[in-house]
């Protein structure tokens, strides 16, 4: 039998470039998806050489919606390598709170800016509502919630690391500075605030859920083992804990497993087709290890949250979406607990007055070797890296959450073209239902229509000889021509 | 009772002593002339050319020419702020001058005079060197493709510290700066981290190992005042035992 190609290129704001293409058969059915990550980064590689503690700088370059994960995993990273196996309790706050601060701006930003347009107007909507200033016109009152929730975070990161991207906070064992009671005050004017809007989104999401459940909840849908971080009681831990693995049923594989053996756990596998990697559970196997990570996974795999409005909103979502629930859009609403939970932590730690101190460094034996692990606002982050005698990096391995997530988003994409593919026909309406599904994991895979500035897009079909049958482009002014 | 003597820098009146440089004599009155390879207290060397300044037309190094009575110095014209910044242009060409991720940004000389002098943007092809960095030293790491060549490193060594410890070798783009050793590295010579060589490079080629990104942002060298109010100057140079 042979197949059709559709090939949708470029998927804009992967981190640079992506594109998808969709292999149809004879009868029209699709029967592979593959999300093509077709710009190489190389941090990996020219990252060795560098001297050890440049590196929380250097990798958080990686990205600018969550650069501060980047930083902290790597500072933790580094942390092993200067010998130093417990922080600070004032510099351990510190970074915790900046790492709150972190998840909850990009959820926020996950949230309002990319994925509400969607959600708010629905999938089928012109391109021109699919963007955040169609919601500040016609929702206001979401919308600058969504900005003013995003700002709260992004003046902790300044706040704490000098600016709101790319700042620089965590040191080898440590952190360079404290706050300040002049920075914190206004903090503590606010964080109920943003406390009561984030709780507030919680409930939007539900309701949006609600009022399409049908289509909500069978779009896209796919099964999958989740791996995250909980603490040490199984709660939900963003910045430090060990890893817990469940099954498709909800069943726990692994429990407390040390993040230090994590390449016993997963291991990753090379395509041909794509410069991501494939991770997958070690045993598991290949091709049936494959899992998910991020808010889902997280609020599937933890027992509790260890704040009070998050953990009954979790518990009201598994009422209602299950245990654990798989439905790729339910990523949007467990995203929104998760910023609830990160207000409500981060009101308890601006009441600590260990974020003054000045006791922030620590030291030790070095080592050559050092991992570190952390729940980024899109899953489970990676950093391993190993030195030479002479303080410059040999080796690194960076499993971003992306990467994780990788098969599941291949998978998804599959499974909402079979529910969407028109036979051979190229749509508007499909490209934009295959971004939701991208967009459901990672905006920095969010597409075209959402940008502000309008991206290009390209969808291609074609013949497994590569005879072209249909071409649609979205040109970077808007308009789209076949 | 004598006159007391006296040149101009834009019209402006430079008093000196006898034997001063112009650019020793501007830095006694408080005027600023760009500057990367220049140290009060070390033997000009004339080399980074940032001092440029004109003189009866004819362009000269001011930390290199001497003090002459009733001399007419043009330092801060359109023309001369556009060489200055060119010079800096191909200073960082011909490294890898990474600010965003780099420990020294926001006390680096190289980039205060970079924003001093309007540089916006790469206008020449960096020529992108890869040479081995050396962390040989306990104390200290090297970080070749940092290196502007100012020999600072060099004559502190020589001349405050007495000490045998930097060298430059090859020519053109294959210049590279050398530890004095058989080995050719820094852990073989003589240089201790209290040196002042240590505590001289105005660029990140030559680190210290400890401390790193200690200073907030808000707090560094140059985040509050452009270099031609705060003068050339590290964060640690009084680090360096006297």
């Amino acid at each position: 039998m042979s197949e059709t190609r559709v090939v949708i290129d470029p998927v804009s704001r992967v981190e640079g470039h992506g594109k998808v293409t969709l292999l149809v058969n004879d009868a029209g059915i699709v029967t592979q998806a593959r999300l093509h990550i077709v710009e190489f980064r190389g941090f990996e590689k020219f990252i060795q050489g560098r001297p050890y503690w440049e590196l929380p700088m250097v990798v958080q370059r990686l990205c600018g919606i969550c650069p501060v994960s980047h930083h902290l995993v790597a500072a933790k990273a580094i942390d092993q390598i200067v010998g130093v196996t417990a922080l600070s309790a004032p510099a351990l706050k510190l970074r915790r709170l900046m790492h709150f601060a972190q998840v909850l701006q990009s959820h926020a930003l996950h949230f309002f800016h990319l994925a509400s347009p969607d959600l708010l107007f629905g999938f089928q909507s012109p391109v021109e509502q699919r963007n955040i200033v169609a919601v500040i016109k016609q929702q206001p009152q979401i919308a600058i919630k969504g900005v003013k929730i995003r700002k709260f975070g992004q003046q902790i990161l300044e706040a704490i690391s000098g600016k709101r991207i790319h700042g620089m906070a965590a040191i080898p064992g440590g952190m360079n500075a404290p706050l300040t009671p002049e920075k914190i005050q206004p903090f503590k004017q606010d964080v109920q605030q943003i406390i009561d809007w984030c709780e507030e989104t919680v409930k939007l999401s539900r309701q949006l859920t609600d009022q399409n459940r049908d289509f909500h909840l069978q779009f896209g849908l796919i099964e999958s083992p989740f791996m995250g971080l909980v603490g040490k009681n199984g709660e939900l831990e963003l910045y430090d804990g060990n890893l817990r693995v469940i099954d498709a049923r909800g069943n726990i594989l692994q429990d407390q497993f040390p993040c230090d053996q994590y390449p016993q756990l997963i291991q990753e596998q090379v395509k041909s087709w794509s410069y991501m990697k494939f991770p997958f559970l070690t045993q598991l196997g290949s091709e049936q290890g494959w899992y998910r990570v991020g808010p889902l996974a997280r609020i599937n795999l933890c027992d509790f949250i260890p704040t009070p409005r998050a953990e009954q909103a979790r518990q009201q979502f598994r009422q209602y979406a299950g245990a654990p629930a798989h439905s790729p859009l339910l990523f949007h609403w467990a995203r929104m607990i998760e910023a609830l939970h990160c207000a409500e932590a981060i009101a308890d730690l601006l009441a600590d007055p260990d974020l003054l101190s000045t006791d922030l460094q620590r030291s030790g034996i070095k080592q050559k070797e050092g991992i570190g692990v952390i729940e980024a606002p899109r899953g489970t982050l990676f950093h391993h890296y190993q030195i030479d005698a002479e303080d410059r990096v040999t080796m690194a391995n960076l499993i971003v959450s992306t990467t994780s997530n990788n098969q599941a988003m291949n998978d998804t994409i599959r499974k909402v073209a079979q529910q969407h593919l028109d036979g051979q026909t190229l749509t508007p309406e499909l490209l934009n239902l295959v971004e939701v599904a991208i967009r459901a994991y990672d905006p920095c895979l969010s597409c075209a229509t959402h940008a502000v500035g309008k991206m290009p897009l390209q969808l291609l079909l074609q013949t497994e000889s590569g005879n072209s049958l249909d071409q649609l482009t979205r040109h970077t002014d808007g308009h789209i021509s076949r | 009772m004598t006159d007391t003597l006296q040149f101009f820098i834009d019209q402006q009146a430079v008093p000196f002593q006898p034997g001063q440089t112009l650019m020793q004599a501007a830095q006694a009155a408080g005027l600023y002339i760009p500057h990367l390879c220049f140290h009060d207290g070390l033997t000009p060397h004339g080399s980074c050319r940032v001092c440029i300044v004109e003189i009866n037309g004819s362009i000269r190094a001011a930390c290199t020419t001497p003090a002459t009575a009733n001399l007419q110095v043009h330092s801060e014209t359109s023309a001369l702020r556009t060489q200055r910044r060119q010079l800096i242009e191909l200073l960082f060409a011909e490294g890898n001058h990474l600010c965003p991720s780099c420990e020294v940004s926001g006390n680096c000389q190289l980039q205060a005079l970079a924003y001093d002098l309007g540089m916006t943007h790469y206008e020449f092809v960096p020529l992108d060197p890869h040479r081995q960095n050396d962390g040989s030293h306990p104390d200290l790491f090297i970080e070749q493709d940092r290196c502007i060549f100012c020999e600072l490193c060099t004559r502190s060594a020589q001349q405050q510290d007495h000490k045998n410890v930097f060298g430059i070798g090859g020519r053109g783009a294959d210049t590279y700066l050398f530890a004095q050793a058989d080995s050719s590295r820094l852990a073989d010579t003589a240089i201790t981290a209290q040196d002042h060589a240590a505590h001289i490079c105005p660029v990140g080629c030559i680190l210290p190992k400890q401390g790193s990104y200690q200073i907030p942002i808000g707090q560094r060298v140059y985040d509050e005042q452009p270099i031609h109010l705060r003068g050339n100057h590290r964060p640690d140079e009084q680090d360096a035992t006297p």
